[in-house]
């Protein structure tokens, strides 16, 4: 019996940077990789987790005589309580005694039928924009059963369906899924091996892999390179990632996404130090240059942005 | 633009706007040298705005090529004291308030103390209003619970068909005789009122025709002194065309926009009319001139444009008249709201947009004059290409165009009986507000708080305002078991508050037909003519009174807090929900995070709240649509709030949705501010669950940053929005395309944004021109969406 139920942590509707057309999109839970610079730092575990806003907190110390497991304490009256993330198991007890919603969980379990029922909403808008539904994450190949049931009941309903997909999974997973996808929005952060298991935590020889079975096996593709300054932003990266892109069938466009830092305050959130804080923002002349550089060697699209 | 058209604008957009007295002296004077002529209102009426036409001064200015001002220069603006008499207190305000004031100099102040103050206090309309006013009318209206529109200002919304395209005022003088001829052969009992009528609309027939000839006396006097022969010439042709309309029917597309002009300067001249006069259908009445003229070598594109721009300064140079009191409050701008219609259907149905829609829209994006507003009507036989160039000017992010649903507008008439053709030639004015062009008498009478109305519901009638009882009792809602009871008795209050609005609109109906007959506007509107009645009576063939909703989303909002709140989830108990209301939540943190975090929001594509909007629409609805007027027509509803949402929030202490007392009302059918966290697209499904087709016009707002249009793609993306909206029925929508930091540093800096254009609710208006919470309510929005 194929498992009916995902962890989803978040359905974004009018996504209009997930692939064509007006979509919504559904961030799955869990991520086998841990890139330094990660925007959505809540996705990469697959259980739920406690998020914290500091700046939301009275300090009325609700939480700490909640907490069943005592992970929570008031260092000293009148300031903010802290939480020891080991105790922690986001079971959520907290979170209804706080008022001023500082305490949050991210990552509920969903039924297909349920969120069937949230991407049915816009179909009208996907049917005026050619727009559908994205899975994203996390790695919604880290869900196999589940991205791929979802996605066979969104092509029964003619929703178009697109994964934003880091490509790091094992054959059997990629080809559950790639059964009832319609476009892959196919991460490549970095082709140099050694880098990529440095700023990543693995290989990319099974992602680069799965790119070129994709790529074979006649899949609609959209390239996207995070563009980190002082990471993967050399004139030669770039280049090196046109050449390869240009060689691979199917790949249509490349999205260059320019690295920005919303991902550092989620940290904050999660308790968890940002491993990148002194990286900046390229100007927009900089991801210019990168987006031309990518074109003179693919010879395709390079769009800026999702 | 041209450096012609270019001086033009910076004359218009640079020049304050100023009390003029003479409109109220020549009328003061008139009526005292006629104080003993026995003769009917009507004719008497007509008389006096021939004599204003043949004695005001008139101007043209050094580069007009359209010509005719209602004042005596651009931006002076004309008062009506037989309306609302200013009194020097309201000059004083006038001239000195921050927000929309007037130049008003010393000679009108003087001129006020000595003879028009003198002359009509206790004769204005408003005082007559006012006295003929209940108790229980005059309670509601000083708690706040509707406004009244027309206690100053004369009914309006009536926009002009194709009529003046065909005929001059030569011939609607001879239909006007023709009637007379059948009236006096007839035996209707009141043949000698029609006959009086109509003898009123011939004066004002020659009225208008005599202003033109003076206007043509004028330009060829300047061109005898004109300083070179290039403007010798231009005088010389301003001339001619001043002497064959609006006499005659215009021959070619510069006729035509003078011939529209002079009908405008009637029309404001004759009462100060909600809202202002306006071409309504442009490119579809003026298109065949167009064609005819470039075919034959007599326009060029760039020509078209020109005087196209020239026409488009003339709007912009008539401020609104002044307001005062509850009507500024209301209504804080000088925009008249001019609501010119680009694209929709013909009459036979078919796509209407053409090359003078695209021209048009140029227009509009070159100009950038938001007192001279325009909208886009689109059908689903429009192409995308019209919309996409809709959207492009859009993007400039000042407001305008506005974009309405043909297919939609078309239902909503159909509806309430109007004929195909008629439904297919109407279109939206003012705001939103829909009415066959040419046709009919839309008049909106007042806006209604509903939230101030549950406030009302929650106090068993007593405003905890003042201590006084103004509504019903309803009982004490913490003797309520379910929330059945509390929606009751909102409907209860709701019901009460609609039965003393629609009883003082049958006075002041009457009040106007009878005193303030208009028989300059009742020539161009049919059925006037042929029936010899009168526009403020029974003359037009169709009679709509509205009276618009206001804050759909607060007060679904608080009921549904309340629903969730008392009596599902027993979190709250009503008294402790009604003590945080009555202390504005100080010392009530914990209950209003319950309240703003816990509560289904309306916005959010959730049927929890949708619900119960839907439900206060039905109830509103219900207690409205379809009653008797005093003309023979029906009252309809309307969801739009102009400014009054600021005003209203005023006088509504807390809310059960969190809001604190005094903070501005949701906007038009818009959710409340910051309360939709889930997009647009929930929005547009939330706001779609209303049915718009049973009303005349729904306002919704909504801001999209720069960025999201910034490419052919996002521009797509965004007319897919608008698509879907509209397939839903949705009446009307709008964008604010500007982000917060920009909002922010122009207030701060409002000398340097002086051009600074945004949305506010059914029109644009400069940014500098609010005041500081309607500034900060376009912020929050706007950071809202950037979030």
């Amino acid at each position: 019996m194929t498992p009916r139920v995902g962890v989803v942590f978040d359905v974004k509707r009018f996504a209009i940077h997930d692939g064509p057309g007006v979509r919504t999109t559904v961030f799955l839970k869990g991520c086998p990789l841990r890139c330094a610079w990660c925007h959505n730092p809540e996705s990469q575990e697959r259980g739920p987790e406690l998020l914290f806003w500091n700046e939301r907190c009275v300090g009325c110390g609700a939480c700490v005589s909640t907490c069943p497991h005592g992970a929570i304490v008031l260092p000293a009256s009148g300031a903010k309580p802290e939480t020891d993330r080991t105790r922690c198991t986001a079971c959520g007890a907290c979170v209804a005694v706080c008022n001023p919603r500082a305490r949050t969980i991210t990552g509920t379990t969903c039924t297909i039928d349920g969120l069937l029922t949230e991407v049915d909403r816009d179909a009208l808008f996907y049917d005026q924009s050619r727009g559908g539904i994205t899975l994203s994450g996390g790695e919604p190949l880290a869900q196999p059963e589940f991205s791929a049931e979802l996605l066979r009941a969104c092509q029964e309903r003619r929703i178009h369906t697109a994964v934003d997909t880091c490509g790091f999974a094992d054959e059997e997973a990629l080809a559950a899924v790639a059964a009832h996808t319609d476009l892959f929005l196919y991460d490549v952060k970095l082709l140099d091996d050694e880098r990529h298991r440095l700023w990543t935590g693995v290989s990319n020889t099974t992602i680069l892999e799965n790119l070129r079975w994709l790529s074979s096996e006649g899949k609609h593709l959209w390239i996207r390179y995070p563009l980190i300054p002082g990471v993967n932003d050399s004139e030669q990266d770039l280049m090196g990632l046109g050449r390869f892109v240009s060689r691979l069938p199917g790949v249509e466009a490349v999205q260059i996404l320019p690295y920005h830092v919303a991902g550092e305050r989620k940290f904050e959130h999660l308790g968890r130090r940002y491993a990148l804080p002194e990286v900046l923002p390229p100007d927009p002349e900089t991801v210019e240059r990168a987006a031309a550089a990518v074109h003179s060697a693919a010879s395709l699209p390079v769009t800026i942005g999702g | 633009m041209n450096e012609r058209v270019q001086r033009l604008r910076t004359e218009c957009v640079t020049t304050r706007p100023s009390v003029s007295s003479e409109r109220a002296e020549l009328l003061t004077r008139f009526e005292r040298e006629n104080a003993s002529v026995q003769e009917s209102t009507p004719v008497h009426r007509a008389r006096g705005f021939r004599y204003i036409l043949e004695n005001e001064t008139i101007y043209i200015g050094d580069d007009e090529l359209i010509v005719g001002e209602r004042g005596p220069r651009p931006r002076a603006t004309s008062t009506y004291p037989e309306l609302c008499c200013h009194s020097l207190e309201d000059l004083r305000v006038l001239s000195t308030r921050r927000k929309t004031p007037f130049l008003v100099d010393d000679a009108t102040k003087k001129l006020y103390e000595s003879t028009i103050v003198p002359f009509w206090t206790g004769k204005s309309l408003r005082e007559r209003v006012f006295a003929a006013m209940s108790e229980d009318w005059h309670a509601a209206f000083d708690a706040g619970v509707f406004t009244e529109f027309m206690e100053q200002r004369a009914p309006g919304h009536a926009i002009l068909d194709d009529k003046i395209y065909r005929h001059g005022f030569l011939d609607f003088k001879a239909r006007v005789a023709a009637a007379r001829d059948r009236f006096r052969a007839s035996d209707v009992p009141d043949r000698t009122a029609r006959v009086e009528e109509l003898d009123a609309m011939e004066i004002v027939c020659d009225a208008l025709v005599r202003l033109a000839e003076r206007y043509a006396d004028l330009a060829r006097r300047k061109a005898a002194e004109a300083k070179t022969p290039l403007r010798r010439a231009e005088f010389l042709e301003i001339a001619e065309v001043c002497s064959w309309v609006p006499a005659h029917a215009p021959r070619t597309f510069r006729e035509a926009l003078q011939m529209y002009w002079f009908v405008h300067l009637g029309v404001v001249t004759e009462l100060n009319e909600w809202d202002s006069y306006n071409p309504g259908r442009l490119d579809l009445n003026l298109y065949p001139f167009y064609r005819r003229d470039i075919d034959e070598g007599r326009l060029t594109r760039d020509s078209a444009k020109e005087l196209l721009e020239c026409f488009w300064v003339k709007f912009s140079n008539q401020p609104a008249p002044p307001k005062v009191g509850v009507t500024e409050e209301q209504s804080a701008t000088y925009n008249d709201f001019t609501l010119i219609n680009v694209g929709g259907v013909t009459p036979e149905g078919a796509d209407a947009v053409n090359e003078l829609s695209y021209l048009v829209l140029d227009v509009i994006e070159e100009m950038r004059l938001p007192y001279t507003g325009s909208c886009v009507q689109l059908s689903k036989k429009s192409p995308d290409r019209f919309l996409l160039r809709a959207l492009e000017v859009i993007r400039k992010g000042f407001g305008q165009p506005s974009i309405f649903n043909t297919d939609a507008i078309v239902q909503e008439f159909l509806r309430v009986g109007k004929s195909l053709r008629d439904a297919r030639s109407g279109g939206p004015s003012g705001c939103v507000e829909i009415s066959a062009f040419g046709k009919e008498s839309c008049i909106l009478t007042g806006y209604m708080n509903w939230p101030k109305i549950l406030e009302l519901a929650l106090h068993d009638g007593v405003d905890p305002k003042s201590g006084r009882r103004i509504g019903p009792s309803t009982g004490d809602p913490r003797t309520f078991e379910s929330f059945e009871q509390v929606f009751d008795a909102f409907e209860k209050q709701l019901r009460h508050f609609v039965d003393v609005k629609i009883e003082g609109n049958g006075r002041i109906e009457r009040i106007f037909a009878e005193h303030m007959p208009a028989p300059f506007i009742s020539v161009l509107v049919d059925d006037c003519i042929e029936k010899g009645q009168d526009y403020n009576g029974q003359g037009p063939r169709y009679k709509s009174t509205y009276i618009q909703g206001v804050g759909m989303g607060t007060t679904t909002d608080s009921l549904s807090a309340i629903r969730e709140h008392v009596y599902v989830r027993k979190s709250l108990s009503m008294e402790r929900l009604l003590q945080a209301l009555a202390a504005d939540f100080a010392g009530h943190d914990a209950e209003r995070n319950l309240l703003v975090h816990e509560t289904p929001f309306f916005g959010n594509d959730d049927d929890r709240a949708d619900d119960i909007a839907r439900r206060i629409f039905d109830a509103y609805f219900d207690a409205i649509d379809g009653r008797p007027n005093t003309k023979g027509g029906t009252h309809r509803i309307n969801l739009l709030p102009t400014t009054v949402h600021v005003f209203f929030g005023e006088k509504v202490g807390a809310t059960p949705n969190g809001r604190r007392a005094g903070i501005p009302l949701s906007d038009g059918i818009s959710p409340t501010q910051g309360a939709d966290t889930h997009g647009p697209t929930a929005v547009i499904r939330s706001v779609g669950k209303i049915d718009h087709v049973r009303t005349g016009g729904t306002l919704l707002n909504q801001r999209f940053l720069p960025d999201v249009l910034k490419d052919e793609e996002g521009l797509r993306k965004v007319a897919a929005i608008v698509r879907t909206y509209f397939r839903y029925d949705g009446h009307h929508i709008q964008f604010n395309v500007v982000d917060s930091a920009t909002l922010r540093r122009a207030q701060e800096n409002p000398e340097e944004y002086r051009d600074l254009i945004v949305r506010v609710a059914g029109y644009s208006d400069y940014f500098h021109a609010l005041d500081r919470a309607l500034q900060e309510e376009v912020i929050a929005r706007t950071a809202h969406s950037e979030a």
